[in-house]
């Protein structure tokens, strides 16, 4: 059963679509109880980062996440769940999940457009069954004004080039973080989806 | 880089498609699902479906409509048309869809953009503005399908849509649409030239020259295209390759 978060409110009817199209079962996660029935947790994102944090604070997702998460639970960040993983973003000066080293910042290049819309390329500098069946340097679909900054490189699995270089999927262990949405990016979105649910990545 | 994006519209009345894709493969001429799924597999980057019904009854199979395409066509898409309030927008993003674009009501309550991008995030707040040329480098902002003058100066409230927290403009050149001689140069490069969010050009193409101009005279990052599409008289993969070949970043 993949467990999907909902918080705040936005599209996440997509990433509900996404996983049932390539034949899984979901639950909707918006209490803690539900978190113990699944099998998955995907995070997606949706809002902004301060607003975000508060809202799976009051439904005691915040704390339940991390523990989950902690214990070895296949997780998928998207976008802002992605964001979520750090320490602390420049988006409404909140502190995040802090399972990463790193912060969140907003583009500041004075010629490009912000937020960074539209469908980039993902560089693979590391190897993960995550990526079986998708070509690198891959387009995938981004939407954001922040992106994450992090010293742990050993973590950065992929990288995108918005006037800068910055990592737009990380994987540690259990968990994986992806900056653009797999579940808007057509069919390469879906094979990126379907891999980590089929759990190669893991070994 | 981000590429530039290639965003068919479509017109959706009491929840069928009307001036679809003309193609004789296409089993059902009004259905959105097939409409999009055809624009998909072409190579489209985004749709954007604007409700044109006249009716309540109409504007609730929207929702339908959306639910619809949600669940089989993976990339993302914008709804547009009679949306007023906070609860209109949730409605249609809790049911799949992507962005949302306002145009009247956000000249009329322009509250409803700084709402709309702190609930759900600028990036799903797009606002339309439609640009009628009044003279030199000046165009003012019509309201209610084009037929009614605001006032408003189009680089003015562009700036302001801006601060508001608006994720994207879509830009629409009154004067030009529907003539298929090319796009508002000027128009869309000062918009936008004088913010920094993205600015789609629509209105006025005619061939593949035009869309080139958009994105470099016009710095558009994206170009919206309706008749032009659902007529055949220029497809996705032709209009790509033409862009590539001129040295353009798209996905191909």
């Amino acid at each position: 059963m993949v467990g999907i978060i909902k918080y705040g409110s936005g599209n996440i009817f997509s990433v509900i679509s996404a996983v049932k199209y390539i034949g899984k079962k979901t639950i909707l996660i918006d209490k803690p109880e539900t978190i113990d029935k699944v099998n998955f947790i995907i995070l997606p994102g949706v809002g902004n980062f301060g607003a975000g944090i508060e809202f799976l604070r009051k439904m005691e997702l915040y704390e339940a996440i991390i523990d989950k998460v902690n214990n070895g639970i296949p997780f998928l960040g998207i976008c802002l769940g992605f964001q979520f993983l750090f320490e602390w973003s420049e988006e409404g000066n909140r502190k995040g999940f802090a399972i990463f080293k790193g912060e969140v910042l907003r583009f500041k290049n004075k010629k490009l457009k912000v937020p960074h819309m539209g469908w980039n390329r993902v560089e693979f500098i590391k190897e993960s069954n995550l990526f079986n069946d998708i070509m690198n340097n891959s387009y995938f679909y981004f939407a954001h004004s922040y992106y994450a900054k992090t010293p742990q490189r050993d973590i950065i699995f992929g990288e995108t080039n918005y006037g800068i270089n910055f990592p737009s999927i990380i994987i540690n262990k259990n968990i994986v973080g992806v900056q653009f949405h797999p579940e808007k990016s057509g069919k390469d979105g879906l094979v990126f989806i379907k891999n980590f649910l089929e759990g190669k990545w893991l070994q | 880089m981000v590429t530039i994006r290639i965003i068919p519209c479509l017109d959706v009345k009491e929840g069928k498609v009307v001036k679809g894709v003309h193609f004789e493969n296409l089993k059902i001429a009004g259905d959105p699902v097939e409409n999009a799924s055809f624009y998909c597999k072409e190579g489209a980057d985004e749709l954007v479906f604007l409700d044109i019904s006249a009716t309540v009854e109409g504007r609730k199979t929207m929702v339908e409509v959306v639910k619809k395409v949600a669940e089989v066509v993976f990339i993302p898409f914008t709804v547009g048309g009679g949306i007023s309030s906070i609860n209109d927008i949730e409605t249609l993003l809790s049911n799949g869809a992507d962005k949302i674009s306002i145009n009247t009501s956000a000249v009329k309550t322009p509250q409803l953009i700084k709402e709309g991008a702190k609930k759900f995030g600028s990036q799903c707040i797009v606002v339309a503005i439609d640009a009628k040329r009044i003279g030199d480098k000046k165009w003012e902002v019509y309201i209610e399908s084009g037929k009614k003058k605001t006032g408003l100066d189009v680089i003015e409230w562009a700036k302001r849509v801006e601060e508001l927290g608006a994720g994207e403009i879509l830009l629409t050149s009154i004067d030009k649409d529907g003539t298929q001689d090319g796009y508002d140069i000027e128009l869309t490069r000062e918009v936008s030239e004088n913010v920094k969010i993205p600015v789609i050009a629509s209105g006025g193409a005619g061939k593949l020259e035009h869309l080139y101009e958009a994105v470099v005279y016009g710095k558009a990052s994206a170009v919206l295209l309706a008749s032009l599409l659902h007529f055949r008289i220029l497809t996705i993969p032709q209009i790509k390759k033409y862009l590539f070949e001129k040295g353009l970043d798209v996905r191909l």
